[in-house]
């Protein structure tokens, strides 16, 4: 069994296995209370599923992309909680996760998965396909984009159906990482992708304070 | 949950409000780890912390500091009693990974956990023992922590100036800044004499060779008229814009600047003010007791005007090392340590990160 949070959107977190599916799952799609309800949440679920952090196999971070802060709180938890007990930490894709739950509810053929990035922008990833065990198939990086530049009709990828996706299921992430295990398939890198640098401004000089 | 141990309890605390990455751990007031990461060379181009490359810097310090502080404490994570973290005030993005991580680790344990004010852990580091004095003035290990006492807290994030009746259940704000907080105007300074980040060490080293009286820089809500609403408060933009002035009518006129009586100048009436309120506090309220912590206790000046005039007034002056006065998660483990041993209940976990949490908010 692994639990599975992720903060890129809103909360999610789940506890999962690879017979079973989706044990226990609670999410919350409210982007401003990731750090009060995560620690809920991850407790909700062990109690639900009647599993304790020992008799995990892992823990499965989402690595976004998604805005910094709430992103943040979501992989710290993973982090911390795959340290407090004694487990092997399974990075993924946050986007892959929204893939594959579309393409388990009967999706076929490709697909871009999109999310708010703030700001007036958006992050991307382009799937063309689910495998025969039901990994979506990412051609597309995770990008960031403006949202003119996919509706752009010369856009690589503008004709493929697309999902705008507020939340991001915290089982269907455990379920990557679970068939991306049991089918040797490589995970992710364990690092936040904001896709974005730290707004700052380097200033020229103290600015004068006398006429 | 696991009985607690209340009397000698194993914390481990997370300080995560401002640059400082900050992982202690101790066992009731002894100290085990004091585990710090600072993103500090990180922000020096900026002149300043930028808060998002602080709270990136957390993610990737947090496992890693944890890893070293039990190493060095030389216990297992199992073997702890309760997680104490830092819920505020603070730079809220930097606040949530401390927050999210010290949950996680609490249900990955089944440990309680207990959300603690910044501030008052700073109050808290003096109550740790450590098996050598670190100066002259760091008396903890033979006196323990009296109350009433009063406390000024200077740093980057913060200055402010409180009264500890009990450092668990009774602290009062008396005062704090209006604007910048202390350590920022050191870096402000520091920028306008083209020195580089952060200022504090800077001004404290081109000031050794100026003098402290040659330039009569403004004293913030100091005067008569300001005694009735800001008698404890502080203001130091005023300062600022005062050696800006002066700094900008040199070079109009062609003259060099006199970095070194500018820095003695603006030094002097940075700790002119803070001594003259804190020692002003220790008066009104017949507290003959003075305890100083944050990062700008590290100055030289400071802490020599402090001595002398807590000397002269007759006040028990306490600093703890400076290790201690900067951001750690030390502190916040004593602080959690000290809620423990009087008998708190821990936290629930629906906690927040609070940028603004008020000093009277030693636990939430
Ligand atoms: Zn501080």
């Amino acid at each position: 069994m692994l639990l599975a949070i992720d903060t890129s959107a809103g909360t999610s977190v789940a506890v999962v296995d690879l017979t079973r599916g989706v044990i226990a799952e609670r999410g919350e799609a409210d982007t401003m209370r990731h750090a009060e309800i995560v620690g809920p949440f991850i407790l909700e679920c062990l109690r639900e599923a009647d599993i304790a952090p020992a008799a995990l196999s892992g823990v499965v971070g989402g690595m976004g992309p998604g805005p910094f802060t709430g992103l943040r709180v979501g992989i710290a938890s993973a982090r911390v909680f795959a340290l407090g007990a004694g487990k092997p930490l399974v990075p993924v894709i946050s986007h892959d996760a929204i893939a594959y739950g579309h393409y388990r509810r009967g999706h076929s053929g490709p697909l871009v998965v999109v999310t708010d990035a703030r700001r007036r922008e958006i992050y991307w990833s382009a799937y063309s396909q689910a495998d025969a065990v039901g990994l979506p198939v990412r051609v597309g990086v995770p990008g960031l984009a403006k949202p003119a530049e996919l509706d752009d009709p010369t856009w690589l990828h503008a004709l493929w159906p697309r999902i705008d996706a507020a939340t991001v299921a915290a089982g269907d992430l455990g379920l990557v990482a679970e068939l991306s295990f049991a089918h040797h398939r490589p995970f992710a890198a364990n690092a936040p992708l904001y896709l974005r640098s730290p707004d700052v401004t380097l200033s020229n000089g103290p600015k004068r304070v006398s006429r | 949950m696991t009985i607690m141990n209340r009397t000698d309890p194993l914390v481990l605390g997370i300080e995560t409000s401002c640059d400082e990455t900050g992982i202690g751990i101790v066992r009731g007031t002894t100290l085990l780890s004091n585990t710090i990461a600072s993103s500090m060379d990180e922000h020096a181009r900026y002149g300043g912390v930028v808060p998002e490359i602080a709270a990136r810097a957390h993610l990737d310090e947090l496992v890693p500091a944890i890893n070293a502080a039990i190493a060095e404490a030389g216990i297992r994570l199992h073997d702890l009693d309760a997680i104490a973290v830092t819920c505020g005030p603070g730079l809220s993005g930097a606040l949530m990974v401390g927050v999210g991580a010290a949950k996680a680790l609490a249900v990955a344990l089944d440990k309680p956990i207990y959300a603690v004010n910044h501030l008052v852990g700073h109050v808290g580091a003096d109550l740790l023992h450590r098996s050598i004095p670190t100066s002259r003035t760091d008396t903890s290990d033979a006196v323990p922590l009296e109350y009433p006492t009063i406390a000024l807290l200077v740093s980057g994030g913060h200055t402010s100036l409180l009264l500890v009746r009990d450092l668990v259940s009774d602290v009062e704000l008396l005062g704090e800044t209006i604007d910048d907080a202390a350590g920022e105007a050191f870096d402000k300074v520091a920028r306008l004499l083209s020195l580089p980040y952060p200022g504090g060490p800077q001004i404290d080293r081109v000031a050794a060779d100026g003098n402290p009286k040659a330039i009569r820089f403004p004293r913030g809500l100091s005067q008569p008229k300001d005694m009735a609403a800001h008698r404890y408060d502080f203001s130091f933009s005023g300062l600022k814009t005062s050696v800006a002035r002066f700094v900008e009518q040199r070079q109009d006129a062609g003259e060099p600047v006199p970095t070194a009586d500018v820095a003695a100048s603006f030094r002097e009436a940075v700790v002119d003010i803070l001594l003259t309120k804190a020692l002003a506090a220790c008066a009104d309220y017949g507290v003959p007791r003075l305890l100083l912590g944050g990062g700008v206790i590290a100055n030289q000046r400071l802490r020599q005007i402090a001595t002398e005039r807590t000397d002269a007034a007759g006040i028990a002056l306490r600093i703890p090392p400076l290790s201690l006065c900067t951001d750690n998660g030390a502190m916040i483990a004593a602080l959690g340590a000290q809620l423990i041993m009087a008998g708190s209940e821990p936290s629930t976990l629906e906690f927040g990160a609070d940028s603004t949490l008020p000093v009277d908010q030693i636990q939430v």
